[in-house]
């Protein structure tokens, strides 16, 4: 907020009670305009008034002339106030200045100013750093798992002998699973291309603009939902399926499952 | 006659070192290879001119911004599940190409190839498990990367875009890896496309035309090998590189990483 500096508020403070003590009924009477004028919050409570006393001294019959603070569109009658002091120019403050504060515009009402500065940190080394040993660790679990766990290879493909169960890759065995409860349209093309066509508008559906979870929980709940619908299919189709395709228990009958 | 006398020491080894190191960095070779801000350069210091230099003189580094928010550095924020994604990539490109000099996608060659390449060439067998782990492992980051960005709210306006571009390389990451799946031609990959195609076949007006064309017949066979080679080691990557190469760069053009929450 733009300080106001202690000369004006001075002056502004004896011009108010001057005007206080010369025409208290007048000034009630300018009331109304200065509330209009309070209805636009740009203009700080001090001004609004200053330019009241103002506009009472103008009115009022007393034209001294010393009249202390002039107003944007007051300015004009102040002037034409008829001078009595003398050899004080037209117009003049109280110690014959004539240079006057006609108003004070914040910053924020011409332009928008970026208030909040954002915490940054330099990308190398903090961010580089990070990627880094993030990316080591990976490529450590990947070899470290690759020494110990085969990739699988069956027998050489043959299109004479079906496997029983035949299964998806595990990506795709949620598909496979609603495949045994809906026609193959359906469960192969209706539910997921719904599903991925609702996904890719998420965006445009969802006009929340907050981030904070506890502001937008039917979204978080809803997507919820939704993986672990794909979530809890894929693991039956992986591990609760045997031969057929039917219902197995893993612990019971074993794995029928191939990465 | 007076004799001159040298009094300088005579350089001692350390010396000579220091020396011909301040030569080489100082050569005009040396500095066109290492750019300011290259911890190689002579007179290198830890200054946040140099940590701008840094990411604003590596080809790779400069991906990032020379500053990001605080937030962003925090592990637990991302993950670091959208990098990962793409380091496996990378991995799997450095391991495919290994793969690709082993391999010949015919249907009688196809299987012997990775037989052979798992008993008879050196490291074959690592490099095939880490192709093939690394690969279910980049499905499962970017569904991770993906569920990430929806808990953080971190698709919305600017990012409307960019998220319709992440679930675009979604779908190319499965594309990806399934086209990859058949590729070893025994039992399981048949079948486990064949599975995977036959629901394809139903979707209404171009299903079947689709199937037919990908599969470059009724069933699959010889042809269909030849055809998912092409799009597992040509066509898919090549999309992906370049929806990938949008998606970095939304990133930065919206705004950089969203939150903090």
């Amino acid at each position: 907020m733009t300080e106001i500096p202690e000369h004006l508020l001075k002056r502004a403070q004896a011009a108010r009670e001057k005007a206080a003590a010369e025409a208290p009924a007048e000034a009630a009477s300018a009331a109304p305009a200065a509330s209009e004028a309070a209805a636009d919050p740009r203009i700080p409570a001090h001004l609004l008034e200053r330019s009241k006393s103002a506009k009472a001294r103008a009115e009022g019959a007393s034209a001294d002339g010393g009249g202390g603070v002039a107003v944007q569109e007051k300015v004009a009658s102040v002037v034409q106030a008829a001078p009595a002091g003398g050899g004080v120019p037209v117009g003049a403050g109280p110690g014959g200045n004539t240079q006057r504060l006609l108003t004070v515009v914040k910053s924020g009402s011409i332009q928008e100013v970026k208030a909040t500065p954002v915490d940054k940190v330099h990308t190398w080394p903090h961010l580089l750093a990070a990627e880094f040993v993030a990316a080591l660790v990976c490529l450590a679990f990947t070899f470290v798992f690759s020494v110990f766990v085969n990739a699988p290879l069956l027998q050489l493909a043959n299109n004479n002998q079906t496997p029983n169960p035949s299964k998806a890759p595990w990506y795709f065995l949620g598909l496979q699973e609603l495949l045994t409860m809906f026609h193959p349209m359906v469960a192969g093309v209706t539910i997921p291309g719904v599903g991925m066509i609702v996904l890719i508008l998420a965006p445009y559906i969802d006009k929340n603009p907050s981030n904070k979870p506890e502001d937008r929980k039917f979204a978080i709940s809803l997507m919820t939902v939704h993986l672990m619908f794909w979530a809890v299919l894929v693991m039956i189709g992986s591990f609760f399926r045997g031969p057929g395709f039917n219902f197995t228990l893993p612990w019971r009958d074993g794995l029928f499952f191939e990465l | 006659m007076a004799k001159i006398i040298d009094e300088s020491p005579r350089p001692t080894a350390k010396d000579r070192v220091n020396k011909l190191v301040s030569d080489t960095q100082g050569s005009q070779a040396w500095n066109s290879i290492f750019r300011p801000g290259s911890i190689f350069r002579k007179g290198y210091t830890d200054s946040p001119r140099n940590r701008s230099y840094v990411v604003m003189n590596s080809v790779l580094y400069h991906l990032h911004p020379v500053k990001v928010k605080r937030h962003a550095v925090k592990v637990s924020y991302t993950l670091c599940l959208g990098g990962l994604s793409f380091f496996l990539f990378i991995l799997l490109t450095v391991t495919g190409i290994f793969l690709m000099f082993f391999y010949r996608p015919e249907a009688t060659q196809a299987w012997n190839d990775i037989s052979n390449l798992q008993t008879s060439v050196t490291f074959g067998l690592l490099v095939r498990n880490m192709h093939r782990w690394g690969a279910h492992l980049m499905v499962l980051s970017v569904f991770l990367h993906m569920a990430r960005v929806f808990y953080h709210g971190a698709y919305k306006a600017p990012r409307e875009f960019n998220w319709v571009i992440g679930i675009v390389l979604l779908m190319l990451t499965l594309l990806l890896s399934f086209t990859g799946y058949l590729l070893p031609w025994d039992q399981l990959a048949l079948w486990a496309v064949a599975v995977g195609t036959n629901m394809m076949g139903y979707t209404p007006v171009f299903g079947s035309e689709v199937r037919f064309v990908l599969l470059g017949g009724k069933e699959i066979g010889a042809e269909t090998l030849l055809r998912w080679y092409v799009l597992h080691v040509l066509m898919l990557p090549f999309v992906i590189v370049i929806f990938m190469a949008i998606h970095f760069w939304r990133v930065r053009k919206d705004g950089g990483i969203s939150g903090p929450l």
